[in-house]
Protein backbone atom coordinates (compact mmCIF):
# COMPACT_ATOMS: atom_id res chain seq x y z
CA UNK A 1 0.00 0.00 0.00
CA UNK A 2 1.44 3.39 -0.70
CA UNK A 3 2.27 5.28 2.77
CA UNK A 4 1.44 8.71 1.89
CA UNK A 5 -1.90 7.44 0.10
CA UNK A 6 -2.94 6.33 3.87
CA UNK A 7 -1.91 9.49 5.45
CA UNK A 8 -3.46 12.53 3.58
CA UNK A 9 -4.67 13.72 0.56
CA UNK A 10 -8.44 12.73 0.92
CA UNK A 11 -8.19 15.09 4.54
CA UNK A 12 -9.73 18.28 5.17
CA UNK A 13 -6.95 20.54 7.10
CA UNK A 14 -8.77 22.33 9.60
CA UNK A 15 -6.80 25.04 10.49
CA UNK A 16 -9.33 26.56 13.66
CA UNK A 17 -9.75 22.70 14.59
CA UNK A 18 -5.87 22.02 14.68
CA UNK A 19 -5.42 25.45 17.07
CA UNK A 20 -7.79 24.06 19.57
CA UNK A 21 -6.32 21.21 19.88
CA UNK A 22 -3.21 22.91 21.26
CA UNK A 23 -4.40 24.58 24.74
CA UNK A 24 -0.84 26.56 24.90
CA UNK A 25 -1.50 28.60 21.94
CA UNK A 26 -4.52 30.64 23.94
CA UNK A 27 -1.86 32.30 26.00
CA UNK A 28 -1.37 35.80 26.55
CA UNK A 29 1.94 37.67 26.14
CA UNK A 30 2.93 40.92 27.57
CA UNK A 31 -1.15 41.53 26.70
CA UNK A 32 -1.00 40.33 23.41
CA UNK A 33 -1.60 36.67 22.06
CA UNK A 34 1.05 33.98 21.75
CA UNK A 35 2.66 34.25 17.97
CA UNK A 36 4.28 30.91 18.56
CA UNK A 37 7.26 30.86 15.75
CA UNK A 38 9.90 29.02 17.50
CA UNK A 39 8.74 25.42 16.76
CA UNK A 40 12.35 24.38 15.50
CA UNK A 41 13.34 24.40 18.67
CA UNK A 42 10.66 22.65 20.07
CA UNK A 43 6.78 22.35 19.27
CA UNK A 44 3.48 22.51 21.32
CA UNK A 45 1.58 19.47 22.67
CA UNK A 46 -1.92 19.01 21.65
CA UNK A 47 -4.11 18.38 24.13
CA UNK A 48 -4.43 14.51 23.20
CA UNK A 49 -0.97 14.23 24.41
CA UNK A 50 -0.59 16.00 27.40
CA UNK A 51 -4.06 13.71 28.40
CA UNK A 52 -2.50 10.96 27.66
CA UNK A 53 0.88 11.41 29.54
CA UNK A 54 -1.90 12.07 32.78
CA UNK A 55 -3.80 9.08 32.14
CA UNK A 56 -0.36 6.78 32.08
CA UNK A 57 0.75 8.29 35.62
CA UNK A 58 -2.98 7.88 36.78
CA UNK A 59 -4.31 4.76 35.57
CA UNK A 60 -0.67 2.53 33.97
CA UNK A 61 2.51 3.22 35.82
CA UNK A 62 4.15 0.55 36.43
CA UNK A 63 8.17 -0.58 35.29
CA UNK A 64 8.19 -2.37 31.83
CA UNK A 65 9.13 -5.50 30.89
CA UNK A 66 9.76 -8.73 33.46
CA UNK A 67 7.13 -7.45 35.54
CA UNK A 68 4.25 -10.15 35.92
CA UNK A 69 1.91 -7.98 37.96
CA UNK A 70 -1.38 -5.94 36.23
CA UNK A 71 -0.10 -2.84 35.99
CA UNK A 72 3.46 -3.82 34.50
CA UNK A 73 1.55 -5.61 31.47
CA UNK A 74 -0.41 -2.75 30.57
CA UNK A 75 2.81 -0.37 30.42
CA UNK A 76 4.65 -3.28 28.91
CA UNK A 77 2.04 -3.25 26.08
CA UNK A 78 1.51 0.48 25.94
CA UNK A 79 4.77 1.25 25.52
CA UNK A 80 5.79 -1.45 22.50
CA UNK A 81 2.51 -0.18 20.90
CA UNK A 82 4.25 3.06 20.92
CA UNK A 83 7.46 1.46 19.33
CA UNK A 84 5.16 0.07 16.53
CA UNK A 85 3.47 3.17 15.73
CA UNK A 86 6.94 4.65 15.39
CA UNK A 87 8.08 1.90 13.22
CA UNK A 88 5.13 2.21 11.20
CA UNK A 89 5.04 6.25 10.87
CA UNK A 90 8.63 5.66 9.22
CA UNK A 91 8.13 2.28 7.55
CA UNK A 92 10.98 0.72 9.35
CA UNK A 93 10.90 -3.18 8.37
CA UNK A 94 10.59 -4.34 12.10
CA UNK A 95 9.70 -2.98 15.90
CA UNK A 96 13.92 -4.61 16.50
CA UNK A 97 14.94 -1.59 14.42
CA UNK A 98 13.40 1.47 16.69
CA UNK A 99 15.39 1.96 19.68
CA UNK A 100 14.37 4.40 22.16
CA UNK A 101 17.01 7.34 23.38
CA UNK A 102 16.33 10.55 25.53
CA UNK A 103 16.39 12.60 22.15
CA UNK A 104 18.08 13.05 18.92
CA UNK A 105 21.24 14.21 20.46
CA UNK A 106 21.54 10.91 22.38
CA UNK A 107 20.36 9.05 19.34
CA UNK A 108 24.06 10.46 17.69
CA UNK A 109 26.32 9.93 20.60
CA UNK A 110 24.71 6.04 20.80
CA UNK A 111 25.49 6.13 17.03
CA UNK A 112 28.76 7.84 17.31
CA UNK A 113 30.21 5.26 20.11
CA UNK A 114 28.45 2.06 19.03
CA UNK A 115 29.61 2.49 14.96
CA UNK A 116 32.94 3.96 16.70
CA UNK A 117 33.85 1.27 18.84
CA UNK A 118 32.61 -1.42 15.89
CA UNK A 119 33.55 -0.07 13.01
CA UNK A 120 36.14 2.85 13.02
CA UNK A 121 39.65 2.00 13.25
CA UNK A 122 42.72 4.82 13.13
CA UNK A 123 43.04 6.26 9.85
CA UNK A 124 39.50 6.15 8.99
CA UNK A 125 37.30 9.27 7.56
CA UNK A 126 34.13 10.16 8.60
CA UNK A 127 32.01 12.84 5.60
CA UNK A 128 28.99 15.28 7.59
CA UNK A 129 28.52 18.52 5.98
CA UNK A 130 29.17 22.32 6.58
CA UNK A 131 25.43 22.76 8.26
CA UNK A 132 25.27 20.47 10.75
CA UNK A 133 23.92 20.87 14.31
CA UNK A 134 26.54 20.73 16.98
CA UNK A 135 24.61 17.27 18.65
CA UNK A 136 26.36 16.23 15.12
CA UNK A 137 29.48 17.10 14.77
CA UNK A 138 30.90 17.10 18.26
CA UNK A 139 30.39 13.51 18.96
CA UNK A 140 32.39 12.20 16.15
CA UNK A 141 34.68 15.09 17.15
CA UNK A 142 35.08 12.95 20.32
CA UNK A 143 34.92 9.42 18.84
CA UNK A 144 37.54 11.13 16.10
CA UNK A 145 39.75 11.72 18.30
CA UNK A 146 39.87 9.12 20.83
CA UNK A 147 40.44 6.38 17.67
CA UNK A 148 42.34 8.77 15.27
CA UNK A 149 40.06 9.11 12.38
CA UNK A 150 39.59 11.82 10.27
CA UNK A 151 36.05 14.51 10.24
CA UNK A 152 35.84 15.64 7.11
CA UNK A 153 33.16 18.23 6.10
CA UNK A 154 31.39 18.98 2.56
CA UNK A 155 31.29 22.85 1.98
CA UNK A 156 27.77 24.39 1.33
CA UNK A 157 27.39 27.52 -1.11
CA UNK A 158 26.35 31.41 -0.16
CA UNK A 159 22.61 29.98 -0.57
CA UNK A 160 23.15 27.68 1.78
CA UNK A 161 23.29 24.25 -0.33
CA UNK A 162 26.15 21.15 -0.26
CA UNK A 163 28.53 21.11 -2.82
CA UNK A 164 27.60 17.84 -4.06
CA UNK A 165 31.06 17.88 -5.98
CA UNK A 166 32.65 18.23 -3.60
CA UNK A 167 31.08 15.26 -1.53
CA UNK A 168 31.81 12.96 -4.64
CA UNK A 169 35.03 14.03 -4.60
CA UNK A 170 36.00 13.25 -0.71
CA UNK A 171 34.87 10.03 -0.72
CA UNK A 172 37.65 7.61 -0.87
CA UNK A 173 38.74 3.95 0.29
CA UNK A 174 39.20 5.56 3.92
CA UNK A 175 35.84 6.73 3.91
CA UNK A 176 34.30 4.60 6.20
CA UNK A 177 30.77 6.90 7.00
CA UNK A 178 28.58 9.61 6.09
CA UNK A 179 26.30 11.77 8.50
CA UNK A 180 24.58 14.29 7.56
CA UNK A 181 21.80 16.68 8.67
CA UNK A 182 18.60 16.04 6.35
CA UNK A 183 17.05 19.74 7.12
CA UNK A 184 19.40 21.88 8.48
CA UNK A 185 17.98 23.92 11.68
CA UNK A 186 19.46 27.15 10.89
CA UNK A 187 18.84 27.87 7.00
CA UNK A 188 15.99 25.60 6.60
CA UNK A 189 17.99 23.48 3.68
CA UNK A 190 16.36 20.25 2.97
CA UNK A 191 19.74 18.27 1.50
CA UNK A 192 19.16 15.63 -1.46
CA UNK A 193 19.78 12.66 0.75
CA UNK A 194 18.44 10.42 -1.60
CA UNK A 195 21.60 10.82 -3.76
CA UNK A 196 23.83 10.98 -0.65
CA UNK A 197 22.51 7.62 0.10
CA UNK A 198 22.84 6.64 -3.43
CA UNK A 199 26.25 8.13 -4.40
CA UNK A 200 27.34 6.41 -0.53
CA UNK A 201 25.99 2.79 -1.36
CA UNK A 202 27.93 2.63 -3.96
CA UNK A 203 31.04 2.61 -2.11
CA UNK A 204 29.53 0.49 0.72
CA UNK A 205 29.48 3.40 2.93
CA UNK A 206 26.54 3.68 5.53
CA UNK A 207 24.85 7.50 5.71
CA UNK A 208 22.83 8.02 9.08
CA UNK A 209 20.54 11.38 8.89
CA UNK A 210 19.54 13.44 11.47
CA UNK A 211 16.37 13.83 11.21
CA UNK A 212 15.03 16.27 13.96
CA UNK A 213 14.51 18.95 11.74
CA UNK A 214 12.47 16.80 8.91
CA UNK A 215 10.61 14.05 11.04
CA UNK A 216 7.76 17.01 11.50
CA UNK A 217 7.97 17.91 8.24
CA UNK A 218 8.47 15.24 5.51
CA UNK A 219 7.16 11.90 4.43
CA UNK A 220 9.99 9.89 6.32
CA UNK A 221 10.06 6.09 4.49
CA UNK A 222 13.44 4.51 5.58
CA UNK A 223 13.17 1.52 2.90
CA UNK A 224 12.90 3.59 0.41
CA UNK A 225 15.31 6.10 1.43
CA UNK A 226 17.74 3.55 2.44
CA UNK A 227 19.26 5.17 4.83
CA UNK A 228 21.30 2.91 7.72
CA UNK A 229 20.29 4.73 10.59
CA UNK A 230 17.64 7.72 11.87
CA UNK A 231 17.76 9.78 14.37
CA UNK A 232 14.95 12.53 15.43
CA UNK A 233 13.23 14.09 18.91
CA UNK A 234 9.84 13.24 20.24
CA UNK A 235 8.83 17.13 21.23
CA UNK A 236 9.92 18.39 17.85
CA UNK A 237 6.89 16.36 16.02
CA UNK A 238 4.26 17.83 19.34
CA UNK A 239 5.46 15.14 21.47
CA UNK A 240 7.34 15.22 25.14
CA UNK A 241 10.58 15.96 25.70
CA UNK A 242 13.07 13.70 26.89
CA UNK A 243 12.51 10.88 24.59
CA UNK A 244 13.79 10.23 20.72
CA UNK A 245 14.93 7.34 17.90
CA UNK A 246 17.11 5.69 16.96
CA UNK A 247 15.89 3.29 13.67
CA UNK A 248 19.08 1.26 12.47
CA UNK A 249 18.96 -0.91 10.14
CA UNK A 250 18.77 -4.61 11.83
CA UNK A 251 21.97 -5.88 10.44
CA UNK A 252 23.83 -2.96 10.92
CA UNK A 253 22.48 -3.11 15.03
CA UNK A 254 23.13 -6.72 15.01
CA UNK A 255 27.00 -6.10 14.36
CA UNK A 256 27.21 -2.74 16.77
CA UNK A 257 28.53 -3.41 20.18
CA UNK A 258 26.33 -1.65 22.98
CA UNK A 259 26.21 1.78 23.78
CA UNK A 260 25.22 1.72 27.91
CA UNK A 261 25.30 -1.38 30.04
CA UNK A 262 22.70 -2.11 33.04
CA UNK A 263 19.44 -3.48 33.33
CA UNK A 264 17.34 -4.36 30.47
CA UNK A 265 19.98 -4.87 28.10
CA UNK A 266 21.36 -8.14 29.39
CA UNK A 267 20.76 -11.64 28.11
CA UNK A 268 22.42 -12.84 31.35
CA UNK A 269 25.36 -11.35 33.38
CA UNK A 270 27.57 -13.34 35.44
CA UNK A 271 30.89 -11.77 37.25
CA UNK A 272 33.03 -13.13 34.61
CA UNK A 273 31.05 -12.86 31.26
CA UNK A 274 27.49 -11.07 29.76
CA UNK A 275 25.62 -11.89 27.03
CA UNK A 276 23.69 -8.83 25.52
CA UNK A 277 19.69 -9.15 25.01
CA UNK A 278 18.10 -9.12 21.65
CA UNK A 279 17.32 -5.82 19.46
CA UNK A 280 16.52 -2.97 20.30
CA UNK A 281 16.55 -3.91 23.99
CA UNK A 282 20.62 -4.62 23.75
CA UNK A 283 20.68 -0.52 22.91
CA UNK A 284 18.37 0.36 26.24
CA UNK A 285 20.16 0.00 29.37
CA UNK A 286 18.05 0.88 32.12
CA UNK A 287 14.13 1.93 32.77
CA UNK A 288 13.38 3.72 29.78
CA UNK A 289 11.64 7.17 29.56
CA UNK A 290 8.13 5.13 29.78
CA UNK A 291 5.36 7.72 29.82
CA UNK A 292 7.13 10.14 27.21
CA UNK A 293 7.21 7.22 25.25
CA UNK A 294 3.91 6.37 25.35
CA UNK A 295 3.05 10.04 24.67
CA UNK A 296 5.43 10.27 21.49
CA UNK A 297 3.26 7.24 20.35
CA UNK A 298 -0.21 9.27 20.59
CA UNK A 299 1.81 12.70 18.80
CA UNK A 300 2.52 10.49 16.22
CA UNK A 301 -1.11 9.22 15.91
CA UNK A 302 -2.19 12.70 16.49
CA UNK A 303 0.03 13.92 13.01
CA UNK A 304 -0.86 10.52 10.97
CA UNK A 305 -4.42 11.35 11.39
CA UNK A 306 -4.11 15.20 10.37
CA UNK A 307 -1.55 13.80 7.85
CA UNK A 308 2.05 14.57 7.27
CA UNK A 309 1.97 15.85 3.37
CA UNK A 310 -0.97 18.09 4.48
CA UNK A 311 0.87 19.85 7.51
CA UNK A 312 4.05 19.85 4.98
CA UNK A 313 1.99 21.76 2.23
CA UNK A 314 0.33 24.14 5.54
CA UNK A 315 3.77 25.01 6.14
CA UNK A 316 5.17 25.17 2.61
CA UNK A 317 2.34 27.84 2.24
CA UNK A 318 3.69 29.71 5.19
CA UNK A 319 7.04 29.79 4.37
CA UNK A 320 6.54 31.28 0.89
CA UNK A 321 4.38 33.48 2.42
CA UNK A 322 6.91 34.83 5.11
CA UNK A 323 9.38 35.11 2.48
CA UNK A 324 8.09 37.16 0.17
CA UNK A 325 6.90 39.72 2.92
CA UNK A 326 9.93 39.70 4.84
CA UNK A 327 12.17 40.50 1.42
CA UNK A 328 9.62 43.64 0.82
CA UNK A 329 11.62 45.06 3.99
CA UNK A 330 15.34 45.73 2.07
CA UNK A 331 16.67 46.32 5.44
CA UNK A 332 16.34 42.23 5.95
CA UNK A 333 18.67 39.86 4.56
CA UNK A 334 17.41 36.38 4.75
CA UNK A 335 20.26 33.65 5.22
CA UNK A 336 19.57 30.12 3.96
CA UNK A 337 18.09 30.96 0.19
CA UNK A 338 18.21 26.98 -0.83
CA UNK A 339 15.47 25.77 -3.66
CA UNK A 340 14.24 23.50 -1.47
CA UNK A 341 13.75 24.53 2.19
CA UNK A 342 11.58 23.71 4.99
CA UNK A 343 9.49 25.80 7.42
CA UNK A 344 12.82 28.01 8.87
CA UNK A 345 12.82 31.43 8.04
CA UNK A 346 16.56 32.44 9.55
CA UNK A 347 17.55 36.48 8.67
CA UNK A 348 19.33 39.39 10.06
CA UNK A 349 18.23 43.23 9.97
CA UNK A 350 21.08 45.87 9.07
CA UNK A 351 22.42 47.38 12.28
CA UNK A 352 20.11 45.36 14.58
CA UNK A 353 21.68 42.79 16.73
CA UNK A 354 18.98 39.48 16.63
CA UNK A 355 18.67 39.68 20.85
CA UNK A 356 17.48 43.19 20.23
CA UNK A 357 15.29 41.77 17.73
CA UNK A 358 13.88 38.73 19.53
CA UNK A 359 13.65 41.08 23.14
CA UNK A 360 11.07 43.39 20.92
CA UNK A 361 9.45 40.60 19.34
CA UNK A 362 8.47 38.97 22.75
CA UNK A 363 6.54 42.29 23.63
CA UNK A 364 4.36 42.04 20.70
CA UNK A 365 3.67 37.98 21.89
CA UNK A 366 5.82 36.95 19.15
CA UNK A 367 8.27 33.99 19.77
CA UNK A 368 11.18 33.41 17.79
CA UNK A 369 14.47 32.11 18.20
CA UNK A 370 17.91 34.13 17.99
CA UNK A 371 21.54 33.16 18.43
CA UNK A 372 23.58 30.68 16.46
CA UNK A 373 21.37 27.66 16.62
CA UNK A 374 23.91 25.39 18.02
CA UNK A 375 25.32 25.91 14.43
CA UNK A 376 28.52 28.28 15.02
CA UNK A 377 30.69 26.76 11.31
CA UNK A 378 27.49 27.88 9.94
CA UNK A 379 27.63 31.25 11.30
CA UNK A 380 31.04 31.76 10.90
CA UNK A 381 30.39 30.63 7.07
CA UNK A 382 28.28 33.39 6.46
CA UNK A 383 30.65 35.94 8.60
CA UNK A 384 27.63 36.78 11.39
CA UNK A 385 27.44 36.25 15.21
CA UNK A 386 24.04 34.98 14.74
CA UNK A 387 20.81 35.24 13.15
CA UNK A 388 17.12 35.69 14.23
CA UNK A 389 14.84 32.62 12.91
CA UNK A 390 11.22 31.70 12.76
CA UNK A 391 9.95 28.65 12.18
CA UNK A 392 6.23 27.08 11.22
CA UNK A 393 4.19 24.53 12.55
CA UNK A 394 1.49 23.01 11.05
CA UNK A 395 -0.84 25.55 13.53
CA UNK A 396 0.40 28.50 12.79
CA UNK A 397 -1.17 31.20 9.90
CA UNK A 398 -0.84 33.76 7.26
CA UNK A 399 -1.95 35.97 10.48
CA UNK A 400 0.92 35.20 12.34
CA UNK A 401 3.44 35.97 10.01
CA UNK A 402 1.82 39.03 9.51
CA UNK A 403 2.33 39.79 13.02
CA UNK A 404 5.79 39.23 12.51
CA UNK A 405 6.52 41.70 9.89
CA UNK A 406 4.51 44.47 11.24
CA UNK A 407 6.39 43.86 14.39
CA UNK A 408 9.79 43.75 12.31
CA UNK A 409 9.08 46.71 10.88
CA UNK A 410 8.62 48.74 13.76
CA UNK A 411 11.84 47.26 15.17
CA UNK A 412 13.64 48.99 12.18
CA UNK A 413 11.83 52.39 13.10
CA UNK A 414 12.52 52.31 16.33
CA UNK A 415 16.48 51.56 15.74
CA UNK A 416 16.89 53.60 13.26
CA UNK B 1 6.37 50.40 22.71
CA UNK B 2 5.56 48.74 25.87
CA UNK B 3 6.76 50.80 28.95
CA UNK B 4 9.03 48.15 30.38
CA UNK B 5 11.20 47.79 26.66
CA UNK B 6 11.20 52.01 26.75
CA UNK B 7 12.85 51.61 29.61
CA UNK B 8 15.23 48.89 28.69
CA UNK B 9 15.81 50.80 25.24
CA UNK B 10 16.12 54.44 26.50
CA UNK B 11 17.09 56.77 23.86
CA UNK B 12 20.78 57.22 24.89
CA UNK B 13 20.98 53.39 24.33
CA UNK B 14 19.90 53.24 21.24
CA UNK B 15 21.78 56.42 20.93
CA UNK B 16 25.11 55.07 21.49
CA UNK B 17 24.04 51.46 20.09
CA UNK B 18 23.99 53.92 17.00
CA UNK B 19 26.69 55.49 16.97
CA UNK B 20 29.21 53.59 19.97
CA UNK B 21 31.83 56.36 21.32
CA UNK B 22 35.76 54.73 21.46
CA UNK B 23 35.06 52.42 19.06
CA UNK B 24 38.54 51.71 17.49
CA UNK B 25 41.69 49.78 18.43
CA UNK B 26 43.97 51.97 20.80
CA UNK B 27 47.35 50.94 19.04
CA UNK B 28 50.06 51.49 22.16
CA UNK B 29 47.51 50.35 24.69
CA UNK B 30 49.23 48.57 27.51
CA UNK B 31 46.36 47.00 28.91
CA UNK B 32 44.01 45.11 27.00
CA UNK B 33 41.39 42.03 27.27
CA UNK B 34 38.99 40.25 25.31
CA UNK B 35 35.21 39.31 26.57
CA UNK B 36 32.74 36.48 25.09
CA UNK B 37 29.86 35.16 25.84
CA UNK B 38 29.72 31.92 24.67
CA UNK B 39 25.87 31.53 24.66
CA UNK B 40 25.36 34.49 22.20
CA UNK B 41 28.24 35.10 20.85
CA UNK B 42 28.72 38.57 21.95
CA UNK B 43 32.17 39.44 21.50
CA UNK B 44 34.41 42.38 22.62
CA UNK B 45 38.01 43.62 22.55
CA UNK B 46 38.96 46.58 24.94
CA UNK B 47 42.04 48.38 25.15
CA UNK B 48 43.15 50.81 27.68
CA UNK B 49 46.35 53.24 28.41
CA UNK B 50 46.98 52.83 32.50
CA UNK B 51 49.24 55.61 33.66
CA UNK B 52 49.90 55.26 37.38
CA UNK B 53 46.83 53.34 38.02
CA UNK B 54 44.67 55.77 36.30
CA UNK B 55 42.90 55.58 33.14
CA UNK B 56 44.43 57.54 30.64
CA UNK B 57 42.11 56.30 27.57
CA UNK B 58 40.24 53.71 26.70
CA UNK B 59 38.67 52.13 23.53
CA UNK B 60 36.69 49.12 22.43
CA UNK B 61 36.12 47.08 19.23
CA UNK B 62 33.49 44.09 19.04
CA UNK B 63 29.92 42.74 17.87
CA UNK B 64 27.19 42.71 20.23
CA UNK B 65 23.61 43.66 20.88
CA UNK B 66 22.55 47.40 21.60
CA UNK B 67 22.48 46.78 25.44
CA UNK B 68 26.31 45.16 25.35
CA UNK B 69 28.03 48.02 22.89
CA UNK B 70 25.87 50.86 24.36
CA UNK B 71 27.18 49.21 27.84
CA UNK B 72 30.75 49.45 26.68
CA UNK B 73 30.45 52.62 24.60
CA UNK B 74 28.75 54.60 27.86
CA UNK B 75 31.55 52.70 30.28
CA UNK B 76 34.56 54.19 27.51
CA UNK B 77 32.99 57.47 28.10
CA UNK B 78 32.79 57.79 32.18
CA UNK B 79 36.25 55.94 33.19
CA UNK B 80 38.83 57.95 31.61
CA UNK B 81 40.89 59.75 34.03
CA UNK B 82 39.53 57.49 36.62
CA UNK B 83 41.55 55.14 39.25
CA UNK B 84 41.46 51.57 39.34
CA UNK B 85 40.02 51.12 42.53
CA UNK B 86 37.65 53.91 41.62
CA UNK B 87 36.72 51.79 38.78
CA UNK B 88 36.19 48.66 40.14
CA UNK B 89 33.77 50.01 42.73
CA UNK B 90 31.57 51.94 39.91
CA UNK B 91 31.66 48.60 38.59
CA UNK B 92 30.34 47.02 41.70
CA UNK B 93 27.24 49.56 41.61
CA UNK B 94 26.64 48.54 38.24
CA UNK B 95 26.76 45.47 38.97
CA UNK B 96 24.18 46.06 41.71
CA UNK B 97 22.08 48.22 39.04
CA UNK B 98 21.91 45.51 36.49
CA UNK B 99 20.77 42.78 38.78
CA UNK B 100 17.97 44.61 40.90
CA UNK B 101 20.30 44.67 43.75
CA UNK B 102 20.34 48.69 43.85
CA UNK B 103 17.56 50.52 44.46
CA UNK B 104 17.77 53.17 46.58
CA UNK B 105 16.85 56.31 44.44
CA UNK B 106 19.65 58.78 45.16
CA UNK B 107 22.74 55.86 44.69
CA UNK B 108 21.13 55.29 42.08
CA UNK B 109 21.27 58.71 40.89
CA UNK B 110 24.54 58.71 41.49
CA UNK B 111 25.34 56.61 39.06
CA UNK B 112 24.75 59.31 36.43
CA UNK B 113 24.51 58.68 32.64
CA UNK B 114 24.74 54.79 34.09
CA UNK B 115 21.63 55.13 35.64
CA UNK B 116 19.81 54.57 32.19
CA UNK B 117 20.81 51.07 32.71
CA UNK B 118 18.46 50.02 35.45
CA UNK B 119 15.39 48.49 32.93
CA UNK B 120 18.09 45.85 32.70
CA UNK B 121 16.58 44.58 36.34
CA UNK B 122 13.84 43.18 34.63
CA UNK B 123 14.86 41.64 31.93
CA UNK B 124 17.19 38.57 33.96
CA UNK B 125 18.81 37.04 30.40
CA UNK B 126 20.06 40.61 29.48
CA UNK B 127 22.37 41.02 32.43
CA UNK B 128 24.95 39.73 31.04
CA UNK B 129 24.53 42.00 27.55
CA UNK B 130 25.18 44.71 30.03
CA UNK B 131 27.83 43.56 31.89
CA UNK B 132 30.39 41.83 29.50
CA UNK B 133 32.29 44.70 28.96
CA UNK B 134 32.69 45.25 32.56
CA UNK B 135 33.90 42.07 32.98
CA UNK B 136 36.53 42.49 30.24
CA UNK B 137 37.62 45.93 31.70
CA UNK B 138 38.16 44.37 34.89
CA UNK B 139 40.12 41.82 33.08
CA UNK B 140 42.38 43.67 31.23
CA UNK B 141 42.79 46.16 34.71
CA UNK B 142 44.10 43.01 36.63
CA UNK B 143 45.96 41.48 34.03
CA UNK B 144 48.30 42.46 30.90
CA UNK B 145 46.54 40.62 28.08
CA UNK B 146 43.73 38.46 29.19
CA UNK B 147 40.56 37.03 27.78
CA UNK B 148 37.31 36.23 30.11
CA UNK B 149 34.10 34.31 29.27
CA UNK B 150 30.56 35.29 30.99
CA UNK B 151 30.38 31.51 31.45
CA UNK B 152 33.32 31.13 33.32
Amino acid sequence: MNKSAIHTESKIFDIEKIRTDFPILKTIVHGKPLCYLDNAATTQKPQVVIDKLVEFYTTMNANIHRGVHFLSEISTKEFEDARAKIKNFINAKSEKEIIFTKGTTDSLNLAAIAFGRGKLKSGDEIIITGMEHHSNIVPWQLIAKEKNIKLRVIPITDKGEIIFEEFEKMINEKTKLVSVVYVSNSLGTVNPVEKIIETSHKFDIPVILDAAQAIQHLNIDVQKLDCDMLAFSGHKIYGPTGIGILYGKEKLLNELPPYQGGGDMIAKVTFEETTFNSLPYKFEAGTSNIADAIGLGTAIDYVSIIGIDAIARHEGELLDYATDRISELPEIKIIGQAKKKSSVLSFVIQNIHPHDVGTFLDFEGVAIRTGHHCTQPVMDRYNIPATSRASFAMYNTKEEVDTLVNSLKKIIEVFN
Amino acid sequence: MDAELRELYQQVILDHNKSPRNFKKLDNANHSAEGYNPLCGDKINLYLIMEDDVVKDVSFQGSGCAISKASASLMSSIIKGMKKEEVEKLFEKFHDLVTGKLTDEKEIEELGKLAVFAGVRDFPARVKCASLAWHTLISALKDGKSVVSTEE
